[in-house]
């Protein structure tokens, strides 16, 4: 690399390094160290308490079931948009991408309004005499999984329709034209073509909601997840340390996922 | 697919109802004029709308969000013009790394950047809060900045800088008579989608917030864990008004072919 190219890359790398990586590795070495001795009590302390452990799995069940919802929903919505007019298709993207760009604040407080103990789907069901008491939706972890697919569903339809729209049409076509029904096509063809993208998509939502704290935060009530038991121990208790580890442990996962369903994404590609 | 064809039109209809229905829903409520949001609403009423700029915590915090979203585009500009430049333009070993690393930020979960910001800026730098605040909302921007400007200039012929140096024009001139031009619109676009992502920025900017510092979200969150009446919906409705005239300038700029491009 010439010293040219040096120069106009520094400015972003130092700025990234000054204000980004230090404190992240300075975190992450704090973690390791308690009254000046190196140690994993920091962690043990953590996986040893119930409380954690419940958290850690309320929020993984939450993201799991969140990214299936999004694959589901997602999946052949973004099959019948690519395969869709020119101007439909076109609305459909601008659809798709509006709530992408809007406020999460604004689109969790819209399930708030939908949710809640007074909201819409209560009122139409004690109105109508189909339940007695309005239903506990709101501050549950349903109602966590319900916004979190609202906020992530968009960004797994843009991508599945970007792979799509790269799909080489060709080869469904030379697969009808060798007498292959169009449900087999799709089952030989597309889907496994598309696979690969489904993945990526699912990590995108999986990594984005283990880490989301907006949605959380406003549709969980006292329902904890990672984020915002994060976000209570570095703000309300003001425990560093604690907020630290959970630092870390958010860190960790996300890299791991990441990796494991990029490389499982990569095999699956029959590009290679 | 026969039964497909049948089915899926529904199907993605149904979804589209599902993504869209409640932001109609907190649009419709926000002409409630009782002091509880509900749907229907029980009248109309602009009532809450006004409230929006009676409370001087709105209006306040709304100009700190455009300040910091403006402020940190300018500097993340700085730093990624450059940057997304020298990506798309050399050759050069080590080239994917550094690609991954001007990019890295969007892999870091945002409430661990912020607290580690926090942790680090404030406390043990020292930075006031506002400062702190400005350069979490650039390091969450840069990305997008390179991302898209990257993206502009991999259509941007490189042949026609190198025609303009051959006939004697200097290295700089070029930049900014010939390459930046023609990339023009991909770098308002760049601006654009950086603004929105700062402006509805939650993760980094709650905690960043400390007397008489905060943003729009931050305090509409705040405000939604106290009260529940049809102010938030109101500005729910603007903020979707924006974010619509945004979208619509960023679609004429470079179309909506950067959103499906990963």
């Amino acid at each position: 690399m010439n010293k040219k190219v040096m120069l106009l890359l520094l400015p972003g790398l130092l700025f990234l390094a000054v204000f980004m990586l230090i404190p992240i590795t300075l975190t992450i070495g704090s973690t390791f160290v308690q009254d000046g001795k190196l140690t994993l009590e920091g962690y043990l302390h953590f996986f040893r308490d119930g409380y954690f452990n419940r958290i850690l799995l309320t929020t993984l069940r939450v993201s799991v079931v969140t990214t299936l919802v999004c694959m589901v929903l997602g999946y052949p919505a973004a099959y019948y948009i690519s395969r869709a007019s020119a101007r439909k298709k076109s609305l459909l993207l601008a659809l798709s991408i509006f709530p992408l760009l809007t406020s999460p604040v604004v689109r969790s407080f819209s399930w708030m309004i939908i949710l809640g103990k007074k909201g819409l789907i209560n009122s139409f069901l004690v109105n109508t005499g189909l339940i007695a008491k309005p239903l506990d939706i709101l501050y549950t972890p349903t109602a966590m999984m319900i916004g979190l697919v609202h906020l992530f569903l968009p960004l797994i339809i843009i991508t599945l329709l970007g792979v799509m729209e790269n799909l080489d049409h060709e080869l469904v076509r030379a697969a009808r034209s060798l007498g292959a029904s169009p449900f087999a096509a799709f089952r030989k063809i597309t889907f496994p073509l598309t696979v690969p993208g489904l993945i990526i998509g699912g990590i995108l939502v999986f990594v984005g909601s283990l880490t989301a704290y907006t949605t959380p935060a406003l549709l969980g009530g006292k329902e904890r997840v990672v984020s915002t038991f994060l976000y209570q121990n570095a703000m309300t208790l003001n425990d560093w340390q604690a907020a630290s580890v959970i630092a870390v442990i958010m860190i960790v996962i996300t890299f791991v996922v990441v990796g494991l369903m990029n490389a499982w994404a990569n095999r699956l590609n029959p590009k290679g | 697919m026969k039964e497909g064809n049948r089915v899926l039109p529904w199907y993605t209809l149904l979804v589209f109802i599902f993504l869209l229905g409640p932001l109609v829903i907190i649009s419709i409520t926000s002409f409630e004029p009782g002091t509880v949001l509900k749907f229907p609403p029980e009248g109309f009423s602009l009532k809450w709308y006004k409230n929006i700029f009676e409370v001087s915590a709105f209006m306040e915090t709304f100009k700190t969000s455009i300040v910091i979203s403006l402020l940190g585009n300018l500097l993340s500009l700085l730093l990624g013009v450059p940057a997304a430049y020298a990506l798309s333009r050399y050759r050069f070993r080590g080239r994917d790394t550094l690609n991954a690393v001007f990019l890295s930020p969007v892999l870091i979960p945002g409430i661990v950047l912020g607290f580690t910001l926090l942790r680090y800026l404030i406390v043990v730098y020292n930075l006031p809060i506002v400062a702190g605040l400005l350069i979490g909302h650039t390091v969450i921007m840069l990305p997008f900045i390179i991302r898209v400007i990257a993206s502009s200039l991999e259509n941007f012929d490189f042949a026609v800088e190198e025609a303009a140096q051959s006939l004697g024009a200097s290295r700089i001139y070029t930049f900014f008579k010939v390459v930046l031009p023609n990339i023009r619109s991909g770098i308002l676009a760049a601006i654009l989608i950086a603004f929105l992502e700062s402006f509805n920025n939650v993760d980094i900017s709650v905690f960043m917030t400390g007397p008489g510092v905060s943003t729009l979200p931050i305090q509409m969150l705040t405000y939604v864990q106290n009260y529940f009446d049809p102010t938030i919906a109101a500005i729910s409705v603007i903020l979707m008004v924006l974010t619509a005239a945004l979208m619509f300038i960023i679609e004429r700029l470079m179309g909506f072919a950067y959103f499906t491009k990963r």
